[in-house]
């Protein structure tokens, strides 16, 4: 059995079913040297598996997104591990209130993220200004900078809530069947 | 520690010529006095042993629109060897310049430039009056009455320009104004009229 039958999108439990295809690439391997797999299957799969989030917290948010990624619920299950560098970043969480002054920051740390690049909008400020809606200094919405994949809701979400989130995007990533995002 | 008896007299005596009126409001010591002898307040208010006010804790501002000298300067001192505080209030009208307290307290530094940038109250012999919270290239200041609360500009990114571009302001969620009563006293007047029934019908 080849990878070729594998639905990725929906992942096998740990059993009988899931020894066979572990069984059945190991000896393909074994045999042949090689598998076969779909590439935006293998691409997605990679891209999903690793997602590494840019540490981009801008005001309360930021210490939810701290607990999601400490011990308890330890974002690091998922291989996400927050880099502190654009270049190195697949997805920017962008938690907290975004302003006047912070937006054009915010677009240059996005426009130095390599391709392909995700974004999280996180809490009510980021999705559309929030409490500070009708403020002078706030941009009411971080989409209004960059292009948003996927909104937490709450003020602040809970830690639940973020990872929530990210596994949402991790559905959408795997949901695309394109190499290069345009 | 047992709380010292201010030293009124004291402050009167080190500041006389100088002050228009000292007062206690709320049991807190006010003085006021012009801006013209606000460096000589506060140095005499610093280097006078029985006072020795030596921290300029805060600086700031309230705006009046109605009065004639609009904007009131606010100066909140602590003396950590006596353990007292007090403040100096200065009244200032819009467009006057203010001797700036950097040389007599560190302290004054950004708290001026904040004054600056939220009021507009101009201070003379700062070192680096630059606005210090808003926008690079902000106009207008913020914390004065007359100042829109969404302000003018509000901040998008161009595609074509590559860039982010400023715009006029154009709300897509209309302002509300939630003026109505707290929603505890309306929890207060249905706990009363719960209780009078009640009694009623005992």
């Amino acid at each position: 059995m080849s990878m070729n039958n594998l639905d990725l999108n929906t992942p096998i439990p740990p059993g009988k079913d899931q020894d066979m295809i572990l069984n059945a690439v190991t000896d393909e391997i074994a045999n042949r040297g090689f598998v076969i797999a779909k590439a935006d299957k293998l691409f997605n799969w990679a891209r999903s598996g690793s997602l590494w989030p840019m540490t981009f917290g801008l005001a309360c948010c930021a210490v939810e997104m701290m607990h999601s990624a400490a011990s308890r619920y330890d974002m690091d299950r998922y291989g996400m591990l927050f880099r502190p560098s654009p270049r190195q970043s697949d997805v920017m969480i962008v938690a907290g209130t975004l302003t006047n002054k912070m937006a054009p920051a915010l677009r240059r740390v996005y426009d130095q993220m390599p391709e392909p690049r995700w974004v999280l909008s996180m809490g009510s400020c980021a999705n559309g200004g929030g409490y500070y809606h009708y403020s002078y200094a706030v941009v009411r919405g971080c989409d209004r900078i960059v292009p948003v994949d996927v909104y937490v809701p709450g003020c602040p979400p809970t830690a639940e809530a973020l990872i929530y989130g990210l596994l949402q995007l991790q559905k959408k990533i795997r949901r695309t069947s394109t190499i290069a995002r345009g | 520690m047992e709380q010292a008896t201010f030293p009124l007299d004291n402050v009167k005596q080190a500041l006389s010529g100088l002050i228009e009126d000292v007062s206690a409001e709320s049991g807190e010591v006010v003085v006021r006095c012009a801006a013209a002898h606000i460096i000589e307040v506060l140095t005499a208010l610093r280097d006078e042993p029985t006072l020795a006010f030596d921290q300029l804790t805060d600086l700031t501002a309230v705006d009046f629109p109605s009065r004639p000298y609009r904007f009131q300067l606010v100066y909140q001192m602590l003396s950590i060897t006596h353990n007292l505080r007090m403040r100096v209030l200065v009244s200032v009208p819009e467009g006057e310049v203010v001797p700036s307290v950097r040389p007599v307290f560190a302290s004054a530094d950004w708290a001026e430039r904040e004054v600056w940038d939220m009021f507009g109250i101009f201070f003379a012999g700062h070192p680096d009056l630059r606005r210090l919270l808003t926008d690079y290239g902000f106009e207008g200041h913020p914390l004065r009455k007359d100042f829109p609360l969404t302000g003018y500009v509000e901040v998008r990114y161009d595609d074509t320009q590559r860039r982010v571009i400023y715009e006029p302001v154009h709300l897509t969620q209309e302002f509300r104004d939630f003026d109505f009563l707290s929603p505890w006293e309306g929890v207060q007047r249905d706990i009363q009229t719960a209780d009078d029934e009640q009694e009623s019908a005992t």
